[in-house]
Formats: structure tokens, C-alpha cells, sequence
């Protein structure tokens, strides 16, 4: 049964009833409901529990300013933790819990801490739970577990978000009557328009009032303007779509909520939308925020602000009490007097102030509304649920308090303080606020970017005054984009005259503040006018020490509805006014966004594109696990029946050694540089003499950052007098391609130098081994692939199996080796090809563990696991690659102070004493074993690996001074207590003479 | 000062909470102090409070031109670790993390250190030469560190996406036990109110214009409330360090971008430990209020804007989804932005200045917030002996010239 | 997200773009002529303004240019973008 329910009215579908659950009972509303105001309907006035004191609540508001009512929202995969239920529009079969209150919502234990609240003041944490020492683990568990509100999913969403990048000349922020007003001026211009609107249709407050507009229901001018924004080419109307963000240069994130209103899941297509729109022009109409009164006990339920009452009354036909009282210092309030009275509610109105209300107050008196002037609310009555009210008599002009013990029997209280401009895209924009003392709120005073505030988001509050302004604003944009504006007619409304307002922050209390029942200013929080003196007595007197101390602003709400409260109580405490306690910032996000919002389409495989060589296919297919470097997919090694890595390896590596390997070398970096000065460039760029290579010839190359260590490496060839080759280490790719660049333009844009990229154009595949020459001429060469044609470290062009193909003979295992550079549309046709050229001599394929193994025994390095960025040519032994002839980058760092120590870190290789141990790549070294900590270190194992070739482990380290300690035995530290000696040897472990390269 | 206890909290409340002291005075600067602390943040409130405790010297103001704790120190997702890679800079954060151990007590004001471990993700096989590498050091240093793999790591965070198939796939992580989190805007308070209590005076809404000098020697400053005289300075200013140093005419190695960070709304424990991912690029822990607590990278451009680029939370928003799927349906409730110095090689200058009596404390970068005790610790004695303490001789200024940079950025590819 | 506008390609979102750091930083002539400390403050020590700030921006996935902006590190605001053959005049937009 819906108690509550109007008999007619509102803006619901009473064809389309909905079931819904809420806290495991069964009720039923409509289509067109908010979970909230289905509640309401229900006469369901207790939804939660208070962040500290557990103290019961309900429902204050109806929009995004809710601080009580948040609620658990579907289960399982697609369970939505802290939603606001006067924004969970309801749908069929919808599920939501409370999830505070311990056994259950109306008897929960922990409001006990209600009865100690006066311990739990503001900061009390700070004080407190500090000795033994050792139980701040456990006091910080229980805090925990009483702490937070909604219930995280425990799997994965199941459904998906999308990014949506937009641009107009205008985007207008908020479709009430300013907004769409602004939208329509502007649109008629013809500018580009986009207007978002958080709910699930236009209006805004007009919604929520009664008001008419040309002489009709607001509503159909609404339907009108929308039908005509959508009717033309220029506009994008966005409903529940929230503008959350207001980033610089005109950036504006909106989020677009396409499903939840349906039902848990996203059933056909996306469940949110991220609109990234770049706006020349923004308009600003997000509207006001009705600010509570703080008053003894004002967060019962019950107690509601009189706009949120409105509302429920005239867009959702329910009235959320049946006996109400409006508490008010201003006009507004006697709107929701009328609505009350025309609902057939009985309500007194209490004004604090004397004169009362303008035109609205004769209204009220001819429609036989009791009104109390110069009275206020001292007290509220009832706990689970207001039951009724104490008021006072009370002079504002004096600010004096007449006892008075009037009892008012009511289950609802609406109450009005004042309305707040919702202020906040503004201020995130940068732009500032200045405080009105007539209004008593803080209004937009300087824009930092592009953009107009309008209608009561600018401090308007008459119906007329915000479409006038949106009227005002829409010219303004459409002006600045250059855009002629047609007279806009403003529509008729009708208009009273308003009385002012009279400044309530605190409401007088039959006992001190100190002293008398809780006046909370945050409801989320708990945040009374108690905890902010308490702040402000013990120091804490800037508002954002305020702010951090009593968490006063700090719930989901954000403070909307209690900041500016706050800031004037703190203003009263301190003696000063409230544009000197100044306001806080505004910071992004206006409402909370999901994470999968922002993220967007970037998940799962998508977080990170995958790069695959042309030859992917047939390693997946040949077994291979794959290594991830960078953005690569490599294969690692290429398990036969069952084999571990480690015998993998010691295949691959002794199948390479003793006949032929075969690798995918593709991932390497691949630059073709060329023009008249590319000697000179690659001259200052590489460490060696890069001008006396001669065409056709291969050279090994190193290049420095400026602070003197080694970047990257790799062969370079010299392909004719003015085109260079080179190549670049996988991870390094992208990084030299940028540093070439880099320089060519800001720092010698006089060189002509050509730069192309090639390291997807082409893929490289490595043979090697002593039948790598007969694997190559089976497969039918061009050339004279001979020692004395073809020598070692040289390039030449050729046709290998009726493919063009650039041939390198070039060696990273030691061995006789050829390296094919291949249109990489054929690469791997080429692959097959080659296999089965090799088959007689069991060719190998051998992925990126076998490599390493294969340098290692021959003492290469790899760039970034054997150095860390703060390692020199010459700690690496590479001084004959350092050219004493010319400038190149980096070179002056090498001769400074630390740059020549002679205990700097320096490449070696190790051997295990016991001929056995493979150290762990990383492990530290040290010299004694039995020293106390902190243990000196000598440096650390970059690679370590099981020699098949050799038949045991090899090492490579960064050791200091390490190349003047060959055969020193130092220790590798494995754990305390568990060192391994080794010896300190020549990184070279095989063939150092370099002979079978060279054959 | 009055103690702060359980017992202290029943008596103030038998007396309707009035009967409670201001945390710290609202001292009129004085014309003149031994030493003089530009900066309110925990660096500098520590400093002053070690000066004060450590070294005698009482006769110190802080200087503020906002509000204490008002930059980084409210800015940051107060992760709180010591292993680092390099032997110079884990000791000093080591010997900061043994003064958080005991801070509660040694202030009196419960700072909510939480020591619950902190996990450094490792996704490549370099990844995890790395983590070996950095927690062999962190042992030989008497630091404790673990390396663990990717089962341990499912076991203590269960909700972690281990799964082999992830683009990043997790191969393992280190492990320090004894990191954690803390409550940053209680350090600051704490350090004041400790401080003050030992005469400090902390000075707000006072902010230094020009830093006078007569010769080489530092005389005092200039500030928006009048000129205050001290033969010591010691800045401390976090991102605006560059802006003081031009006030004595000098240029440092040092570079202010945007450090932005985000909480969810709170929810009940989901997280019991502090998460950190270099390759996917972020990370998170829940503080005690049930916000899971988000960071990243810095943005790439100079900025003293405190406010970033919203790409760089979108970013963060896929990593966290990376490693954690399901809190794709969870909001982000507030972002913000900090600035952060950052040097050259990721680590801090705390250092003598070319003027004397000058004394300069910057460079954190994106890490400054566990240091906190410790940098006031060697800072305050920096400046008490003018000469630095062991610990912070190695993070001179000089070490620019003669290039003994202390590389953490390995340590430090995210930042924390 | 920025909107910064490359010289070639016409305004463009900041994620287009590299940073390059402070504009202006010239490469010494002769570096063997410098001491450690001059060749210090060339390899690391910027100005790091707050306020006006001219620096290097890429349009790495655009023309790969390299170009300098004015910008203030403080407000954001971008006063101009200019070819780097224009550092010294005072035309681009």
C-alpha cells in the first residue's frame, strides 16, 4: 500500500506499477519513481544510519545533495555500493538495502556511540587509542569495520563504459529554465549546442514546483523548448547526463547514465558514457542548493528541506507526512506551504522573522495556513520519526530568544535556510565567488575560462530573473562565438514580491550550543555546531582545518547542503564574517563518477595495446609462452614434449652452438636515417667514429644521455655515403626515434636529416649457428653468401627464396650468423621457408631466453637488465667505443668527478665457487658475509643463467671496481645466513677470441 | 601541553568539550628567531619540532603563508615505505620509518600509523630482477622486505586479479611489512602542537616575499606580516621551492608538476594493504574511513596549479581496473592535485646553499610524505650544526656537479 | 586536457602531445670548455617558474614537430604557440 501516495498528481506513471525490495520487504511504486520518493510513498521514513553516532535518518532531500540515504543497489557481479536513493530512478524488481545498522536498522547497537557523542567529538580519534601501543591494530580494525558505507562487488563488471569525445561552441550545463533557455538563444544562432541535464528529463526546479509559463503548466513549455532543440540539426540533448567536470581549457567531462535506470545490468549496449567535450562557449545552470536550518535535533526523520518536500509533493504525487510544519527564514519555503495545503496537509508555517513572507505570505494567510512569525524551531521531538516540534519566540533583530514551551504535533518538518548556487563547475573552472550580503550566499563573481553562469546557479531566484537570465547568457556565448542572436521574447510568468531574508545560521537552542541536543550542520558526518566550536577552541580555525578536523563537507554529499551552514557557524564562533573564513574548494568531481567511466573502452586486453610480430601466429602455434617487453609479445622459449624452461633452453642454446637456431628478431628497434648530413648527425649522436664506417659495413654503437650513461645500442649499417641503418634495443624503439628527432629540430636544425621509422615495415629473423650459411643457400641465395664475398659485419641486398631481402651478418650468439630483414608481409612465409630449409640440420627455433643465454657466454649486454641508467660506457668496459675525435652526447659527463672514480660499478662476469649455484638474476654481492647490518654491498648479479654450452652457471654483475678484481671470490647474497661465493672473471665466457663469428 | 588520552576525551566531555586548549598559539611573529622555517607542511613543523627537542634550539618560528599541512601534506595518499633501491636514499627513509614507529607516542596525538604493508607489484620478468634486487639490498640494510609470488599475493589481497591471462599479467611483488598508511593531516597537527609546546611559534597566513642577506649571510626575510631577522633559514616549501631559491638568487635542479589523486566513496573493507603497481601505473590502499585511496603518475608539464589533466585519472582508473576489475563499478568521489618537486634522479636535496645560513629542503618529489619525520630529523640538525647529518650528506646540491646522482627512479617509476 | 595548438596541425588535445621541457636550454658549444659546475647547471637546473614559461611540446601523434608554447604554469593559460624558426619574432598564435 503506498500510505503516502497523492490521489492524483505528479509526474509518475500510475498505469506501469513497479516491485521493488528494500531491506528484504516487498513494496511497490511507480514508473517515474525515485527509489526515494517510492520510499516516501511507502511511508518509509527511516533508510539509514549515521556515519559515527548511528543515529537513525531519512530522507532530507530529493536530489544530489542527499547525505542520509544511501543505499546498497542490485547484488552480486552488479551490486552498486553508496548510491543516493533520490536519484536510483526505480525499476521492476529493484533490490537495495540499508547498510547500516547492526542487528538491524531500527535497533542497531552502535547508536550507543549516540548516547557517548560528547566523547566522540570532533578529532576525538586524535586523541585516543594511542596506548599500549601495540593495540592500535586491533582499535584500527574495529574502526574499520564501522567505518564505510556501501559493499564493494567481489567480481568482475559485467558490463562495459564508453568514451565519446565531443566539441561544440556551447555546451550548457543543467536544463532548467535558465539552462534551456540559454540552449534555445544559443541554438537559434546557430551555434553547435550540447545540454546536459542529470535527470531523466528536462525542467529542473520546474519539475518540483507548480509554476506556469505563457500562461500554461511549465511543463509544456519545457516539452516545447526540448521539441525544438531536438528538432534542429545543431543540438545535442543529453538527459542523465552529468556534467561532474570542468578541467582547463574548456574541457568538460559529462557523464551519460544509459542503463541503470533500466534495471542491474546494462542489457543492450553501455552501461555509462564518458562525453569528453572540448566547449568554446560554457554555460553554467546547474541551479541552487536549499540549505538546511541547524537546529537542535534536525536530522530526524522527517525532517526534510522544504524545496525536497516540493518536489516529492508535485513531480512524484506523494507527500511524505500528514501532519507538517515549514521552517523558514526566507520566501521560498511558503511554496511548499501551498503544496502542503493544497495536498490537503495540515501545515503551520514558523518564520523567524517578523514581517514574514512578501505577496506568498498573503497567499498563505488567504489560503488559512497558520503562519508564526518571529518564531523559530528550538527542538524536535521523536526519534525513529519527528512526532513534533518545540518552538520559541525569537527577535532577529536583537537575536533574543523568548522562552516559550509551544509543542507542535507534526511527522514532517520542512525546512528552508536560504539557498546555496551550486557554484561548484565555476569554481572547479577556477573562476571565483564573491559573497552577496543580500542573498546571503556565495555567488560567481570572476570566470577563469570561457564560460556565463546563469539563472540560480548565478544567484537568481524568481522564475522570471532565470529565464531572463538564460536568455542574457545565451546571447552572451553565442556573441563570443561570432554568432549573430535573434530577440529572444521573454515568456510571461507570474511574479510576487519577496521579502528578504533574514540570516538564520544557528538556530537559538533552550540551552548553550555546547550544552543543548545535537545541531548538525553535516548530516553524512555527523557534524554538529558543537564539533566546529570544538575545532575552532582548539585551533583549528581555518575553514580547511575545520573542514579536515570535524570532516564537516567530507561525506558523499560533498557538503552540499551543509558547507555554507558551516562556514557561517564557524564565522559566528570566530567573529568574523563569512566572506573572511572564506570559502573552500570546489574540487572535481561534482558527483561521483564510476571508475569504469573513466576508464572507458581501456580494459582488460584493450588497458594496453598488445604488439605482436608478423611471425605471432606461428610461435602460438609452435607452443611458445611469451615474454612481455614493453608493448611486445615475444616468444620466450619453445617447450618440445613436455619440457620445463630450463630444458628448453639448454636445447635451443646447444642446437644453436653445435648446428642452427633460428629467432624472431623483429621487435628490434629499426631506423633508416639519411641526407646529405648524416654523418655529421650520427657523429654527435653515437660514441664511436661513425664517418669512418665504410658503405656496406656493419658497426656496433652506443649511445649516451647527456649525463654520460648508456642509453641504448644496437648495429647500425652503412647502407651508401648518406643512409645509415640502425637499429635499437625492443624497449628502446620509440625512445630513440624521439631522441633523434628531438635534436634534429631544437638543437641542429641545420643538418639535413631524414628519419624513418621501419620497425613494423620490416621483421628480422635471425639464423645462427655453424649451418646457418647452408641453411640459407638451400633456401636459394642471390649472393655468395661466402667468407670472402659476404664478411663478417657487413650488409648486402640479395634474393633469398625469390624474396628481396637486406642480409646482415651480424652475430649476437658468437656464432657464424645471419640476421634477414624482410617486408614483413612475407616474414613469415619466410619463417617457413627457412624451417624447412634447415630441416636436415634440425634447425631450432629459440625465443628470447635462449638469446640471453647465448650473449651472456659471449658477454653482451642487454640494455636495461644489465644496466639501470646510471651506468657508463666505461663501467662497461666500452672505452674502445668512446672516439677521442670528436664531441658526441654525453661525453663531458664521463670526465666528472663521479664519473671517473675508480670504485664505480663495473661489468664482470661470475662464476659459482661450486660450480652449481645459478644465483638469482638481481642478487646483491658483498664482501663480508659476517659484516653487521647495514651490510656494505659491491653490487649485484643483472643476469645469471645455466650454461648448457659450458655446463654450468655463468653470471654477469655490476661489481665495484670489478674490472681490477678478476678472481676475487666475493658472495652473492641469497638470504641471511645464506651466501654462495663466487669469483669474479671476464664477462666472456666462450669463445673469446671471437672466432666462430668470423668464419 | 595538555595530554591527550582516552581518560582526557571522558573528562572533556563531562565538561561539554570546553575545557580544551588550542593545538598550537596564534603567536604574533616575533623581530627576530634563532632559526626560521618557511614552510608550515610536516617537513617543515618536523623540523622545527627536532630543532626545538634534538638540539635546544627553541627560539624558532614557522612560517606559513597558508595554513599548516595546507600543500603536500594534505594532498597526499600517505603511503608510508623504506624500500628503496639505493643504500643512501633507504636509510634515511628508514630511519623516517622508525620515527613514525613511535610518533603517536612521541607526539602524544595518534597520527593512525597502520603498518599494513605495503605490496610492490611485479608484472615482467625485469619487474621481478628488480624487486630481487631492491629486496636483497633492503635485508643487507637491516630493512625487512620480502619478495613474494603471485599465489601470496592473491592470499593477502584476494580480491587482486592474478589471473595469467591479464594484459599485465602479476609474477609477483615485494612485500614490506612494516609500511603502511597514515593520517596526513594529523602529522602536521601533531608535529605543531609538539612543537609549539616546546616554545616553537607557528606562524600562519604569512608568507615570504624576499629572503634577505648581507654578503653571503642570510640576515631574515621579508613576509606579508612584517620582516623577521634570523642568521638561519632553513625553506622547506615542498613545490615552490624554485620560487624561494630565486628570492636568494639561486637556481636549483629542480622541476614543479601536478601530482593528482582520487577516493572513492567509502565502503567497508575491501582492502587491508597498501598496493603498487609500476607497470600498469598505480596505486591504491583504503584508509580507515573506507576510501580506497588512488594515485599515479605525475602529469608531464610544469604546473603550480595544483589541479592536472583528467586524462591522467582516466589513466589511473584503467590500472586500478587492471588489477582490480571489480572496483570498475566503484565512484570516485574527489580528486585533487598537489605540486611536486621533483629532482633530476627522484630523490631530495637536503642541503647547505651557496649563502650561508641558507638552508634548503626539496626535491621529494612524488614521495615526500613518508620522509616526513625523517627529513625534520636531518634537516633540524642540518641546520642546528650546520653541516649535515650522515644520513642527508649524501643528498647535497653538490652532487649535481660531480654527478653522484642516487638513480631511484627504477624505485620510483610511479609515484607514491 | 590541454587544448594546445601545434603550428602546423591547428589546436589539438594535450594527449597528442609530448612535453618537452623548459624551451631554450641550448646545447654548449664546447662543452670540454665548461667546468663540471656550468655543465651541471646545463644538464639540470631549470628556471621552474611560476608564471609565464616557455617550453617544448611534440605533436607526437600528429607531425611530430617540435614547437614552443607560452604558458603559465600557474593559470594554464596557453599566451602562444610558435614554429621554433619563430622563437624570436613575435608572430604565431
Amino acid at each position: 500500500m503506498q500510505l503516502d501516495r497523492l490521489k492524483t498528481g505528479g509526474r509518475i506513471d500510475r498505469t506501469r506499477p513497479l516491485n521493488f525490495r528494500f531491506n528484504g520487504k516487498t513494496y511497490s511504486g511507480f514508473a517515474g519513481d525515485t527509489l526515494a520518493s517510492a520510499l516516501l510513498a511507502n511511508d518509509v521514513a527511516l533508510v539509514s544510519r549515521s556515519f559515527k553516532l548511528h543515529r537513525p535518518r531519512g530522507i532530507v532531500g530529493a536530489g544530489a545533495e542527499e547525505p542520509n540515504a544511501i543505499v546498497q543497489v542490485g547484488t552480486g557481479a552488479s551490486t552498486l555500493p553508496n548510491m543516493r536513493a533520490t536519484q536510483v530512478e526505480l525499476y521492476d524488481g529493484l533490490e537495495a538495502r540499508s547498510t547500516k545498522g547492526w542487528p538491524n536498522l531500527r535497533f542497531d547497537l552502535a547508536a550507543l556511540n549516540d548516547r557517548f557523542s560528547k566523547v566522540f567529538g570532533a578529532g576525538f580519534y586524535y586523541k585516543t587509542f594511542m596506548r599500549p601501543k601495540a593495540f592500535w591494530k586491533y582499535y584500527e580494525r574495529f574502526i574499520r569495520a564501522s567505518a564505510g558505507f556501501g559493499i564493494a562487488p567481489t567480481e568482475p563488471d559485467p558490463d562495459s563504459y564508453e568514451h565519446r569525445n565531443a566539441h561544440c561552441d556551447v555546451l550548457v550545463a543543467g536544463g532548467g529554465p535558465a539552462g534551456l533557455m540559454a540552449a534555445l538563444v544559443a541554438a537559434r544562432s546557430g551555434a553547435r549546442v550540447i545540454i546536459a541535464d542529470e535527470q531523466n528529463e528536462f525542467g529542473g526546479s520546474l519539475l518540483s514546483g507548480s509554476e506556469s509559463i505563457d500562461g500554461k503548466p511549465a511543463a509544456e513549455w519545457v516539452n516545447a523548448v526540448i521539441a525544438e532543440l531536438r528538432d534542429r540539426g545543431n543540438v545535442t540533448v543529453l538527459t542523465r547526463s552529468t556534467v561532474f567536470g570542468y578541467y582547463d581549457h574548456n574541457f568538460i567531462a559529462v557523464a551519460e547514465h544509459c542503463s541503470d535506470h533500466k534495471g542491474e545490468r546494462a542489457a543492450d549496449g553501455v552501461r555509462e558514457r564518458l562525453w569528453r567535450v572540448r566547449a568554446d562557449q560554457v554555460v553554467l545552470a546547474q541551479g541552487a542548493f536549499e540549505r538546511p536550518l541547524v537546529f537542535c535535533n534536525n536530522d530526524r526523520p522527517g525532517v526534510m528541506t522544504a524545496s525536497a518536500v516540493s518536489t516529492y509533493i508535485n513531480r512524484y504525487g506523494v507527500c511524505p507526512g500528514k501532519r507538517a510544519v515549514v521552517f523558514t527564514n526566507n520566501d521560498s519555503a511558503y511554496r511548499t506551504a501551498l503544496d502542503l495545503n493544497n495536498a490537503g496537509i495540515p501545515v503551520v508555517v514558523v518564520d523567524c522573522r517578523k514581517s514574514g513572507a512578501g505577496s506568498l505570505g498573503a497567499t498563505a494567510d488567504a489560503a488559512g495556513i497558520t503562519v508564526l512569525r518571529g518564531h523559530i524551531v528550538s527542538d524536535v521531538i521523536g526519534r525513529h520519526r519527528v512526532s513534533g516540534i518545540r518552538i520559541a519566540r525569537w527577535d532577529g533583530d536583537t537575536q533574543s530568544t523568548f522562552d516559550s514551551t509551544i509543542r507542535i504535533d507534526c511527522d514532517l518538518l520542512a525546512m528552508s535556510g536560504g539557498w546555496s548556487p551550486a557554484v561548484h563547475l565555476h569554481s572547479q573552472s577556477g573562476g571565483t565567488n564573491a559573497w552577496d550580503e543580500t542573498r546571503h550566499c556565495f555567488v560567481p563573481a570572476e570566470s577563469a575560462q570561457a564560460n556565463v553562469s546563469a539563472g540560480a546557479c548565478n544567484g537568481h531566484w524568481s522564475l522570471k530573473a532565470c529565464l531572463q537570465d538564460g536568455i542574457d547568457a545565451g546571447a552572451e556565448v553565442a556573441a563570443r562565438c561570432g554568432l549573430r542572436t535573434m530577440p529572444v521574447e521573454l515568456p510571461v510568468t507570474t511574479e510576487g514580491t519577496d521579502n528578504p531574508m533574514q540570516a538564520l545560521w544557528r538556530v537559538p537552542a533552550s540551552k548553550d550550543p555546547d550544552r543543548c541536543p545535537k545541531q548538525f550542520i553535516d548530516y553524512q558526518n555527523d557534524t554538529s555546531v558543537a564539533d566546529v566550536r570544538l575545532a575552532a577552541r582548539e585551533g583549528y580555525r581555518n575553514v580547511e582545518h575545520v573542514k579536515r578536523y570535524t570532516a564537516l563537507g567530507f561525506g558523499t554529499d560533498q557538503g552540499k547542503l551543509g558547507n555554507i551552514n558551516g562556514m557561517a557557524i564557524l564565522a559566528e564562533c570566530l567573529g568574523k564574517t563569512i566572506p573572511e573564513v572564506g570559502t573552500t574548494t570546489f574540487r572535481p568531481v561534482y558527483t561521483p563518477v564510476t571508475f569504469g567511466l573513466g576508464a572507458g573502452e581501456n580494459v582488460g586486453e584493450l588497458f594496453d595495446p598488445i604488439r605482436k610480430t608478423a611471425i605471432h601466429e606461428r610461435h602460438q602455434a609452435a607452443g611458445s609462452p611469451f615474454e612481455v617487453v614493453g608493448q611486445w609479445h615475444r616468444p620466450w622459449y619453445f617447450p618440445q614434449g613436455g619440457e620445463d624452461l630450463h630444458a628448453a633452453v639448454a636445447r635451443e642454446c646447444l642446437a644453436t652452438r653445435n648446428s642452427v637456431g633460428m629467432m624472431d628478431a623483429s621487435t628490434l628497434g629499426k631506423i633508416d636515417a639519411r641526407g646529405p648530413d648524416v654523418v655529421e648527425f650520427l657523429e654527435r649522436i653515437y660514441t664511436h667514429d661513425v664517418g669512418r664506417m665504410k658503405v656496406g659495413r656493419c658497426a656496433y654503437g652506443i649511445m649516451l644521455r647527456e649525463d654520460g650513461m648508456l642509453m641504448d645500442d644496437g648495429v647500425m649499417a652503412r647502407l651508401g655515403e648518406h643512409q645509415y641503418y640502425l637499429t635499437t634495443t625492443t624497449g628502446g624503439a620509440a625512445n630513440v626515434l624521439n631522441w633523434l628527432e628531438t635534436w634534429l629540430q631544437t638543437e641542429w636544425p641545420e643538418l639535413k636529416v631524414y628519419l624513418t621509422s621501419l620497425t613494423d615495415s620490416f621483421s628480422t629473423i635471425a639464423v645462427a649457428g655453424p649451418k646457418s650459411r647452408d641453411v640459407l643457400q638451400n633456401a636459394g641465395c642471390s649472393i655468395d653468401l661466402g667468407k670472402e664475398n659476404f664478411s663478417f659485419m657487413s650488409v648486402q641486398q640479395a634474393v633469398l627464396a625469390g624474396f628481396p631481402v637486406q642480409l646482415f651478418r651480424v652475430s649476437f650468439s658468437g656464432e657464424l650468423a645471419f640476421e634477414i630483414n624482410i617486408d614483413s608481409a612475407y616474414a613469415s612465409q619466410m619463417w617457413q621457408i627457412l624451417m624447412e630449409s634447415g630441416k636436415e640440420f634440425d634447425i631450432t627455433p629459440y625465443g628470447t631466453e635462449t638469446m640471453h643465454v647465448l650473449r651472456a657466454e659471449k658477454g653482451f649486454v642487454i640494455v636495461g637488465q644489465d644496466t639501470d641508467g646510471s651506468v657508463t660506457p666505461v663501467d662497461l668496459g666500452m672505452n674502445w667505443l668512446l672516439s677521442k675525435n670528436k664531441d658526441f652526447l654525453g661525453k663531458r659527463s664521463l670526465s666528472r668527478q663521479d664519473c671517473v672514480r675508480d670504485d664505480r660499478k663495473q661489468l664482470v662476469g661470475l662464476l659459482s665457487v661450486d660450480g652449481s649455484t645459478v644465483v638469482p638474476e638481481g642478487t646483491q654481492l658483498i664482501e663480508d658475509p659476517g659484516a653487521p647490518k647495514p651490510v656494505p654491498m659491491c653490487g649485484h648479479v643483472t643476469s645469471s643463467y645455466f650454461s648448457a654450452t659450458l655446463g654450468h652457471p655463468i653470471a654477469m654483475a655490476l661489481v665495484s671496481a670489478g674490472h681490477r678484481r678478476k678472481d676475487e671470490t666475493i658472495y652473492a647474497y641469497l638470504a641471511d645466513n645464506l651466501v654462495v661465493p663466487v669469483t669474479i672473471v671476464s664477462p666472456v665466457f666462450y669463445d673469446a677470441k671471437g672466432a666462430r663469428q668470423n668464419v | 601541553m595538555k595530554k591527550y588520552s582516552g581518560l582526557s576525551l571522558v573528562t572533556g566531555a563531562l565538561r561539554h568539550n570546553r575545557n580544551w586548549q588550542p593545538a598550537w598559539r596564534k603567536p604574533d611573529p616575533k623581530r627576530e628567531y634563532d632559526a626560521i622555517i618557511v614552510g608550515g607542511g610536516g617537513h617543515g613543523l618536523a623540523t622545527a619540532y627536532y630543532l626545538a627537542k634534538e638540539h635546544g634550539v627553541r627560539n624558532v618560528a614557522v612560517l606559513e603563508k597558508g595554513w599548516i599541512g595546507g600543500g603536500n601534506t594534505g594532498r597526499n595518499t600517505t603511503i608510508v615505505r623504506s624500500n628503496y633501491l639505493w643504500t643512501e636514499a633507504s636509510l634515511l627513509y628508514e630511519k623516517s620509518l622508525k620515527l613514525w614507529e613511535n610518533l603517536s607516542q612521541e607526539l602524544n596525538y595518534n597520527v593512525m600509523f597502520s603498518q599494513r604493508g605495503v605490496y610492490n607489484l611485479g608484472h615482467t620478468l625485469q619487474d621481478m630482477r628488480d624487486i630481487e634486487r631492491r629486496v636483497g639490498a633492503n635485508r643487507l640494510n637491516g630493512i625487512d622486505a620480502e619478495v613474494v609470488n603471485a599465489e601470496q599475493v592473491k592470499q593477502a589481497i584476494p580480491l587482486i586479479n592474478t589471473s595469467p591471462d591479464a594484459r599485465y599479467p602479476i609474477l609477483g611483488a615485494s612485500l614490506q611489512r612494516r609500511g603502511g598508511v597514515a593520517r596526513h593531516d594529523a602529522v602536521a597537527w601533531g608535529f605543531a602542537r609538539a612543537a609549539d609546546a616546546l616554545g616553537v611559534d607557528i606562524i600562519e597566513q604569512c608568507e615570504v616575499t624576499a629572503v634577505n642577506r648581507d654578503g653571503g649571510q642570510v640576515t631574515g626575510v621579508e613576509t606579508t606580516r612584517g620582516r623577521i631577522a634570523s642568521k638561519k633559514i632553513g625553506v622547506v616549501v615542498a613545490g615552490n621551492a624554485s620560487v624561494l631559491a630565486s628570492m636568494a638568487d639561486l637556481r636549483l635542479p629542480i622541476e614543479s608538476h601536478p601530482l593528482q589523486a582520487f577516493v572513492s566513496e567509502p565502503l567497508k573493507p575491501v582492502l587491508d594493504t597498501v598496493v603498487m603497481s609500476g607497470a600498469v601505473h598505480g596505486y591504491i590502499s583504503q584508509s580507515d574511513k573506507g576510501e580506497l585511496v588512488i594515485g599515479a603518475g605525475i602529469d608531464a608539464y610544469l604546473g603550480y596549479g595544483q589541479r592536472g589533466s583528467f586524462q591522467t585519472i582516466e589513466h589511473t582508473m584503467e590500472a586500478i581496473i587492471q588489477l582490480f576489475p571489480m572496483f570498475s563499478r566503484v565512484r570516485m568521489l574527489r580528486s585533487w592535485g598537489g605540486i611536486v618537486d621533483v629532482c633530476p634522479d627522484a630523490c631530495p636535496i637536503i642541503s647547505k646553499t651557496p649563502v650561508q645560513g641558507l638552508y634548503f629542503n626539496c626535491g621529494w618529489g612524488t614521495g615526500g610524505f613518508k620522509a616526513t619525520p625523517g627529513s625534520g630529523w636531518v634537516f633540524a640538525h642540518t641546520i642546528a650544526q650546520d653541516r649535515p647529518h650522515e644520513l642527508n650528506a649524501p643528498f647535497d646540491l653538490n652532487r649535481f656537479t660531480t654527478g653522484a646522482l642516487i638513480d631511484e627512479h627504477g624505485a620510483a617509476a610511479v609515484a607514491h | 586536457m590541454f587544448l594546445i595548438q601545434c603550428p602546423w596541425c591547428g589546436n589539438r588535445a594535450e594527449t597528442e602531445y609530448r612535453y618537452g621541457g623548459e624551451a631554450g636550454i641550448s646545447r654548449p658549444k664546447d662543452p670540454d670548455a665548461l667546468s663540471d659546475a656550468e655543465w651541471s647547471d646545463y644538464l639540470f637546473y631549470r628556471s621552474n617558474p611560476r608564471g609565464a614559461h616557455k617550453e617544448l611540446w611534440n605533436h607526437a601523434q600528429g607531425c611530430r614537430r617540435w614547437f614552443e608554447v607560452e604558458r603559465d604554469t600557474v593559470s594554464y593559460k596557453i599566451a602562444r604557440s610558435y614554429k621554433l624558426a619563430d622563437r624570436n619574432s613575435e608572430s604565431g598564435s
